[in-house]
């Protein structure tokens, strides 16, 4: 565990050498600051609640959207992966829906049910789907026929099929459908934030962009980034590493 | 009463299994012989209830246990929650001293992949036991088993059917095998297959 995380750091701390490096290079702090100075700005940004404010509406629409997308994504993947009849017939919806760009999503929704939130987290969640299908009817294609077989013998009740037989051999899948899915949507979010909201990092890139402020634009970019680390090692790899203790047992 | 009525069953167009009619009485054991690929395992999957898309009806008791092949252990619990899971009600006590009857007593809290596949094959013949089954279902349990291993475990489950007095329907290509845990030896051959007895 130590080794892993010391890797990490150092692997953390690679990025940010290249940067300092391509800074001095660059030479122009409007193109390309130096880390440290993003400092006082990112310190002003928290002392005035701005960037906490922003970053909680970003947070929200993704978890909002990423709760919709693995739930409904699970429901259909396991559905489509264990029934070959209804595969056929969605099958064709899955290329259509995989195939049609983010933003051709974001803009119809935003059309059709208006420049809310209701489009914006319809539109996120809608771009994330066809993933988290296509990855668990994988993983729900690959489900042991006899442990089913040996669980209905058994009369194991559905709740407890779903629970003990089903859902550990599906983890893996839905660990990289998570995965996957976390780091896709909040850029999916910064886009529809881009286009069509007042506030979170999207809004306030969308902002700085045309303010042409590349250090503001970076610091609510990065800042979200750092979020989204701190969930990978505080949440994600936790839960993993509890499910595949079997494996390594 | 087991009582098994398969008039007919195909796969695909293609017919397995023809005019098939088994009774067997509460505590009796009932031993298939055949070929392999003849359709025995099919026609074990009919009667435990995994397969229902056949022609005919089987009526057989609620209270079911089956040994597969391979272990078909749920390889992400342990040991004894196997045994906990496959049975609402068992009590913990109950299925350690089942385990520790197979003697795998020190084995209880690891994971079926520590175990050695010897090992893990006693665990399925725990939890078919553990309920006490009044139908024993055996699917070809002591195939690509060592001639040592194997009749250990023959004489383990020997033992435990006769503690338990399951009906016992078992399936093997091995005359031996089901001369030994059969009372009445039928015979599935053909294509379609029949059943003699």
């Amino acid at each position: 565990m130590d080794g892993t995380a010391a890797a990490r750091l150092t692997s953390l701390a690679g990025i940010v050498g290249l940067w300092v490096v391509a800074s001095v290079l660059t030479a122009d702090p409007l193109v390309l600051p130096a880390p440290w100075a993003l400092i006082e700005p990112l310190v002003r940004e928290i002392g005035s609640g701005e960037l906490p404010y922003h970053l909680w509406r970003t947070l929200v629409r993704v978890a909002w959207a990423f709760v919709l997308a693995m739930s409904i994504g699970v429901a259909i993947g396991y559905l489509m992966g264990t029934r070959p009849r209804l595969d056929r017939w969605l099958d064709p919806w899955l290329v259509v829906f995989l195939n049609l760009p983010a933003l051709v999503l974001i803009v119809l929704c935003y059309l059709w049910i208006g420049l809310n939130e209701t489009a914006a987290i319809a539109a996120v969640t809608l771009n994330k789907i066809p993933n988290v299908v296509t990855v668990v009817r994988e993983g729900a294609r690959a489900l042991d026929p006899e442990l089913g077989a040996m669980a209905r013998v058994y009369r194991m009740s559905r709740p407890a099929q779903a629970r003990h037989v089903v859902l550990p051999q599906l983890a893996p899948y839905l660990a990289a459908a998570a995965r996957g899915g976390a780091a896709v949507i909040w850029k999916i979010v910064l886009v529809v934030e881009f286009l069509g909201r007042s506030n979170g990092i999207g809004f306030k890139i969308h902002m700085y962009f045309q303010l042409f402020d590349v250090r503001m634009v970076l610091i609510y970019a990065l800042s979200f980034v750092v979020v989204m680390l701190v969930v990978e090692a505080a949440v994600l790899q936790p839960w993993e590493g509890r499910v595949r203790r079997w494996r390594t047992a | 009463m087991i009582h098994v009525d398969v008039r007919r069953k195909a796969f695909n167009g293609r017919e397995i299994l023809r005019d098939i009619r088994l009774d067997v009485a509460p505590g009796e054991r009932v031993a298939v012989l055949g070929p392999s690929g003849v359709g025995k395992s099919t026609l074990l999957r009919i009667v435990a209830g995994v397969d229902t898309a056949f022609e005919g009806r089987v009526d057989r008791p609620d209270n079911i246990a089956i040994v597969f092949q391979e272990p078909t252990l749920l390889r992400w619990r342990t040991v004894l929650a196997n045994l906990l899971l496959t049975h609402r009600g068992l009590r913990p006590e109950m299925a350690r001293a089942m385990l520790a009857r197979v003697g795998l007593a020190e084995k209880t809290e690891d994971f079926p992949g520590q175990l050695s596949l010897g090992q893990q094959r006693r665990v399925a013949l725990a939890r078919a036991f553990v309920g006490r089954p009044e139908l024993l279902i055996l699917d070809e349990p002591f195939v690509s088993l060592d001639p040592g291993t194997a009749e250990e475990m023959i004489a383990l489950t020997e033992g435990l059917i006769a503690e338990t007095r399951p009906a016992v329907l078992l399936v093997t290509h091995e005359p031996r095998e089901a001369e030994r845990l059969g009372q009445r030896i039928c015979r599935l051959g053909g294509s379609p297959a029949t059943l003699a007895c």
